[in-house]
């Protein structure tokens, strides 16, 4: 089983959901998607043992072989390929930007000449560790690259759904989100009760309805602001799962990289019950289709 | 000899777009006969790669020389691959910059101006 935990808005506490379920349940594999910033390690201090690269593939060009035809050029969607053509005793030149390139393999597969092949390159790292019987896997972007998709499909590859598979999601409601989320069985909304957490909430709520994936609502600092989150959640037919009330020692916790469920035992048994109550959602999805 | 000259309207009255990748329109003169054309800037509304899309577009058109406010580094790159002068700092109208250019007023840009976006924030 896939659960994915998301939020449209930052810092309403994906990770502190994510990390706190997966230390109050069994065969756990925790996957932090949240590349460009991961986190869970901290809390969860998993001890990461193996490392490798992760990459996509950019085109390197044959200049022998290429006639500066500018098909590669007219292909690419991302222009990440420019092609001056030979003038006045100029030669042409193909110019390349790999970062602009999204490795999609175009330019390779239409060549007239076969002028081009393609080599990896290292965008970010993926490094695997484990803590107690629990499997870690997270991603972390290089510095500088703006693409963190590539790097998110490469950590969910080790996706084994035979155990409870838990994806700590980047923020936002963009192409790695979508990434991160896509292929769950459930995806838990992580918000707060302010204008801006309903805002994004309900971005949020638009993009798993489009990849059908049933969700619910894990409303925290629950005691701030206002009921305008609860009630779009009501009119939305959309469950409230679970409310983490707003307390100082929570956040001191926090701030020390303590999950909650180690300091205060209670928790999680509430975080036991969540994973109850999203099993129930998931059957119920899956007998009325 | 035909010359660029990025602009924010059609005509040589109109300003100087003071970015490349992004201008609104290429305004391209030819000196010897003094006839322009303008060709809207297709790619302005490109999440990334405007520059070198232009620069492309540029090249196509037969320019020799551009003038602008500032270009960025990708867009250099592909118009010194293809041998055109880019004259940066570029102000005031078309028709100014085309007499600045006759005058020798300008110098040729050796490097970009600005860093790869900048011309996001400006549209």
């Amino acid at each position: 089983m896939i659960i994915a935990i998301a939020s449209g808005k930052g810092g309403t506490g994906k990770t502190t959901v994510a990390v706190n379920l997966a230390l109050s349940l069994d065969n756990v594999q925790f996957l932090d998607c949240d590349v460009e910033e991961p986190n869970a390690h901290i809390f969860l201090k998993s001890h990461l043992s193996r490392a490798e690269s992760a990459v996509i593939p950019v085109p390197e060009i044959d200049e022998s072989k290429c006639t500066y035809c500018g098909t590669c050029r007219d292909v690419c969607a991302y222009h990440a390929l420019a092609v001056v053509p030979a003038s006045e005793g100029r030669k042409g030149s193909v110019l390349n930007f790999p970062h602009l390139c999204h490795g999609c393999g175009a330019c390779r597969l239409l060549c007239p000449n076969g002028a081009i092949r393609e080599v990896n390159k290292e965008i970010g790292r993926i490094e695997f560790g484990a803590r107690d019987g629990m499997e870690f896997i997270h991603g972390r972007l290089n510095i500088g690259e703006a693409m963190s998709p590539p790097v998110i499909r490469q950590v969910k590859y080790y996706i084994k759904p035979a155990r409870i598979v838990i994806i700590d999601a980047p923020p936002g409601t963009s192409c790695p989100v979508i990434t991160a989320v896509k292929g769950s069985d459930f995806c838990i909304l992580v918000t707060e009760p302010t204008p801006f957490g309903l805002n994004d909430l309900v971005l949020a709520v638009e993009v798993v309805r489009k990849l059908n994936i049933p969700c619910g609502v894990v409303i925290n600092r629950a005691d701030i602001g206002d009921g305008k989150v609860e009630a779009y959640c009501r009119s939305e037919s959309i469950p409230v799962l679970m409310k983490i009330p707003f307390k100082r020692e929570i956040a001191a916790w926090y701030s020390e990289g303590i999950p909650l469920v180690e300091r205060d035992a209670a928790y999680r048994q509430t975080f036991i019950n969540l994973y109850i109550t999203i099993c129930g959602i998931i059957n119920e999805t899956n007998s009325c289709c | 000899m035909k010359l660029c000259i990025t602009c924010v309207g059609k005509t040589l009255d109109s300003s100087v777009d003071p970015r490349f990748g992004r201008c609104g329109n290429f305004i391209f003169f030819d000196t010897d006969t003094g006839v322009f054309t303008a060709v809207e800037n297709g790619n302005a509304q490109f999440p990334g790669g405007a520059g070198i899309q232009s620069a492309q577009a540029v090249i196509a058109q037969g320019a020799k020389a551009v003038f602008t406010g500032n270009i960025g580094p990708n867009a250099h790159r592909v118009l010194s691959a293809g041998g055109i002068e880019v004259f940066i700092g570029v102000a005031g109208t078309v028709q100014e910059a085309i007499e600045g250019y006759k005058n020798g007023r300008y110098t040729a840009a050796e490097r970009p101006s600005v860093g790869e976006k900048s011309g996001m924030s400006a549209g």
